[in-house]
């Protein structure tokens, strides 16, 4: 059995209790693998965990339970060991204008990894392939740069360069195209294509878009109030959704086709500081809110907590739900 | 007459001693009850645009050419005319709605304000009237004494939208309304648009760089491109058949699920947006277009017929609808 | 191929060398330079000029508390001696205490600031203490309890200064500090690898420098007037001149009921266009420096 590339086994991550509120339950065991040169696309909205999770991924948060594996192995938070670990493992930010230092020019935002991991040796070289591979060609045109003599287009290639310089194996990226303009969001999500394509990179890409997991993911992982509610192939999933969050989220984009039926969920997005029991959908949820009497009660979503999906990437979809029948493993 | 009418619309941005030209010359019509979506990309000039029609930009920005909102020209009609014009005839919702919100008064002081000062009645009318509004949002008329703060984003943006409403205006421009909202409270908040407008009758003018969101809420689509039109018509047919090709990219930008062109297939536009400086009369977009002629550099481009309603600033266009030329 | 490489990496040279341009593109912040640079090669050179023989009451030769006139041009002291001579030896002890008060104060104030701003946890509560408890500190008393245990002079006023103006610049940085590490590229940095070293001086200290160098020259200013305040109260050595003693002097010789103006004013004025410089440098460099303003206005 191949060694998945980054795994993550029953991991929670809870924030201190804050203002008279109860501890944020941000991740709330999840199960997950990405493949050697696979892109999983997680998917969810503001305040469902996935942010956390993906910081959890590159060593930035320490989870309160559950491991990160890389290559197979548990992740070891003394310094000495994350610092070596993020040579292979890069974090690809939302904000790309926020995400450089202001100070910085292009070559130094690029160069600062291998920098940092005395890979200094061939600095230049370095640099000048990853503004290459990353799509600012001539390099040469933009290492004297600062961010904001840039646009947010050319900011995210120089922030994905400066990952590519310490040649890493797996890419995290937290929103990568959201604050981008609509033309520039196909250029940057064919680069994270293109680096999986030729490079044999394998990709974790946190969106709140649906259409990013079509464009450019190979599975699908839907998150709701810090678990994973369903994943499986882009196709399976997104073609025939199971979970009625899924649905829902399918429901809501805007299409150009003219029937536009969204099922609204009803209310706001949750709160990981109260967490309903039994199935944390549950409130929200249209199928459990349309049974009555006998069938409610047999359903029990309002009490039977479901498990923990198994990250299985081998099945083509598992669903978190007690109404969608013998598929929640 | 139309409600409003907007001709050779332009404004300019000093600098010092330079003049960054932002809108640069925008035409187009509205009537009671229709609704146009203005596209663009950041820098595209369209909040800029749809901001002047009020006079709401910084004295910084030169508004030249016409607004005439029921006959009315709005840049120079006098200060009261304007004010009356603003919220009771025509109204604004904005971007960020915590940062349109004042953060230390009640959403009920807030929603009275524009009713006390536009339609001169009562307090205690004044206060029904917003718990009125509140209820038509969708948000319990009892939260009226909450502060912004207490509100989630979705909230916020229904009270805003609630602010717009208060005087019955005829027209709300609204800039970006559900930008930076999740999917799903988009949804609800457009849903909501939608309903308001087709109960009531209001024009409005949404401004987004979402062409899908665009298509869904309005009948009339207009896609900006440093400072111009370069495709307006309706939105149906500019979404299936788009003439323009910075259109067609836009359209493209976002994939529709199920759809096997996009899978695995991501579409954009390479190349930046073109700085305003280097902007003359050819075509702006030449630079990007995958499709550029060597006339394009060089003629000087207009709106032509595109099809029936439908006008595209396109020599593609132009030549296969087989017009003057 | 190695001329290329050369091209790729800027060196540190053009960013010198943009620095000055820039620079010098700015009026106020030339005029602002080109005060100081006078106000210090007039402080350098003074003793080739002045000596014993202008300074020491039992020397000097002119007329006393005279007005301005051909051979005194900004009239003299109580004790004959030329008041221009001894504006220009006062800023000699002047400036040099302001200098040296300013860089303990930004020394002291961004390590703590910085430490404080980074650290969460017991260090930055228990560095925070430390400066509430400096700021809570009066600065007049403390500073005449150290001239009593230090003795009466230079070194007394310096640090009396650098110890009750610290914290000012350890509240600024440490604001900062937390502004900057709030923002992404400090978690890009942490992703990439870096230390907590290396966040504080790659990242951190470059964002917070230009505001610390522009505060500096406010520091300074006003630490020329704490000095000024302080000799004036009497805690300097009585035996040197600076600007303060010549105002304390001024005073206690009754300059001011003699209306003998051209006594009180030129220390004054002298202090006040030092300030101006110090702050217009000061405006000038944050511009430069924050390439976020290059360009504009």
């Amino acid at each position: 059995m191949n060694v998945p590339a980054l795994e993550v086994r029953d991991l929670k991550i809870t924030y201190p209790a804050r203002r008279g509120r109860g501890p944020a339950r941000a991740v709330d065991g999840v199960n997950l693998r990405v493949e050697q040169g696979e892109i999983v696309a997680l998917i969810g909205e503001s305040g469902c965990g996935k942010s956390t999770l993906a910081r959890a991924l590159v060593g930035l948060v320490k989870p309160t339970s559950g491991q990160v594996l890389y290559q197979g192995t548990p992740l070891n938070y003394s310094a000495k060991a994350l610092k070596k670990y993020r040579r292979h493992t890069q974090l690809v930010l939302q904000d790309p204008g926020g995400a450089l230092n202001p100070r910085q020019n292009v070559f130094d935002a690029v160069a600062e990894g291998p920098r940092l991991h005395g890979l200094t040796d061939r600095l230049n070289e370095t640099v000048r392939t990853s503004l290459t591979r990353a799509g600012l060609r001539p390099p040469e045109e933009f290492t004297a740069r600062f961010p904001h003599e840039m646009s947010g287009g050319q900011q995210q290639r120089v922030v994905i360069a400066g990952a590519l310089a310490l040649d890493p194996s797996v890419i995290v990226a937290d929103e990568p195209v959201a604050s981008l303009d609509a033309s520039v969001r196909g250029e940057i999500l064919k680069l994270i294509l293109s680096l999986r394509d030729d490079l044999g990179l394998s990709a974790l890409v946190v969106s709140h878009d649906l259409g990013l997991a079509w464009n450019i993911a190979d599975r699908v992982a839907v998150m709701y109030l810090g678990r994973i509610v369903e994943m499986g192939t882009v196709e399976e999933v997104l073609l025939r959704p199971r979970h009625p969050y899924t649905r829902a989220l399918l429901s809501v984009l805007p299409d150009s086709a003219k029937d536009w039926r969204p099922t609204l969920l009803a209310g706001e997005p949750p709160d990981p500081t109260a967490i309903p029991s039994g199935c944390r959908f549950h409130p929200r949820c249209g199928n459990w809110a349309a049974l009555s009497g006998p069938d409610r009660e047999a359903a029990g979503c309002d009490r039977r907590d479901l498990p923990i999906l198994s990250g299985d990437p081998s099945a083509l979809t598992l669903t978190a739900c007690h109404l969608v029948p013998g598929e929640h493993v | 007459m139309s409600m409003l009418e907007v001709r050779d619309l332009r404004v300019t941005y000093r600098q010092g001693d330079r003049a960054v030209p932002a809108v640069r010359g925008v035409n187009f019509t509205l009537d009671r009850g229709q609704t146009i979506g203005i596209a663009g990309e950041s820098g595209s000039g369209k909040s800029t645009m749809a901001l002047s029609l009020l006079r709401l930009l910084a004295p910084t920005a030169e508004v030249t050419g016409e607004v005439l909102f029921d006959s009315e020209n709005l840049l120079t009609s006098t200060w009261s005319k304007l004010r009356a014009v603003r919220w009771a005839e025509a109204s604004v919702v904005f971007q960020g709605a915590m940062s349109a919100l004042n953060p230390v008064r009640t959403i009920g002081d807030q929603l009275c304000e524009p009713i006390l000062l536009h339609d001169k009645v009562g307090a205690k009318e004044a206060r029904r009237r917003a718990a009125e509004l509140l209820d038509s949002v969708g948000v319990p008329s009892r939260r009226l004494g909450g502060y912004p703060h207490e509100f989630s984003g979705g909230q916020r943006q229904r009270i805003m939208i609630a602010m717009a409403l208060a005087c019955r205006p005829n027209l709300i421009i609204a800039d970006e309304p559900t930008t930076a909202l999740d999917v799903m409270v988009q949804a609800q908040i457009l849903q909501l648009l939608g309903d308001l407008v087709r109960d009531s009758g209001i024009g409005v003018i949404m401004i987004s760089h979402d062409l899908s969101v665009l298509s869904h809420m309005c009948e009339r689509l207009a896609v900006m491109y440093a400072g111009e039109i370069v495709e307006i018509g309706p939105s149906s047919q500019l979404i299936d058949d788009p003439r323009h090709p910075y259109t067609r990219a836009l359209s493209r930008a976002f994939p529709t699920i199920g759809d096997p062109d996009s899978r695995r297939a991501p579409s954009g536009l390479a190349g930046d947006p073109p700085r305003a400086a280097d902007l003359g009369e050819s075509c702006a977009f030449a630079p990007r277009c995958s499709d550029v002629t060597p006339d394009c550099r060089t003629r000087t481009m207009e709106l032509w017929p595109s099809g029936p309603g439908r006008l595209a600033a396109c020599l593609r266009v132009l030549a296969e609808e087989g017009g003057p030329s | 191929m190695t001329v290329e490489e050369g091209r790729l990496s800027p060196p540190r040279l053009n960013a010198a060398r943009r620095f000055v341009r820039s620079y010098l593109e700015r009026p106020a912040g030339l005029a602002g330079l080109g005060v100081l640079a006078a106000f210090g090669l007039l402080a350098l050179c003074a003793p080739l000029f002045i000596g014993d023989a202008q300074l020491n009451v039992i020397k000097v030769t002119g007329p006393q508390l005279a007005g301005p006139s051909g051979s005194y041009l900004l009239g003299t002291d109580q004790a004959g001696r030329s008041i221009i001579d001894l504006v220009i030896w006062g800023s000699r002890e002047s400036l040099s205490i302001g200098i040296i008060a300013t860089v303990l104060t930004v020394l002291l104030g961004t390590t703590v600031g910085l430490l404080a701003g980074h650290y969460e946890g017991w260090v930055g509560k228990g560095l925070m203490h430390v400066t509430d408890w400096f700021i809570a500190l009066p600065s007049l008393p403390l500073a005449i309890s150290l001239a009593a245990v230090l003795g009466r002079g230079a070194a007394s006023i310096t640090i009396a200064i650098a110890v009750t103006s610290w914290t000012a610049t350890a509240r600024l940085v440490r604001a900062q500090t937390l502004a900057v590490e709030a923002r992404p590229f400090v978690d890009r940095a942490r992703a990439l690898g870096a230390g907590n070293t290396q966040i504080m001086l790659r990242h951190v200290l470059p964002n917070v420098t230009p505001l610390v160098l522009v505060s500096s020259t406010l520091t300074v200013a006003s630490a020329i007037l704490s000095e000024a305040t302080l000799t004036f109260l009497g805690l300097g050595d009585p035996t040197s001149v600076t600007w303060g003693s010549m105002l304390q002097s001024a005073f206690s010789d009754g300059a001011v009921t003699a209306g003998a103006w051209w006594y009180l004013l030129p220390p004054g004025i002298a202090i006040l266009i030092v300030v101006l410089g110090f702050t217009l440098t000061g405006r000038a460099v944050e511009h430069v420096l924050n390439p976020r303003m290059v360009g504009r206005s």
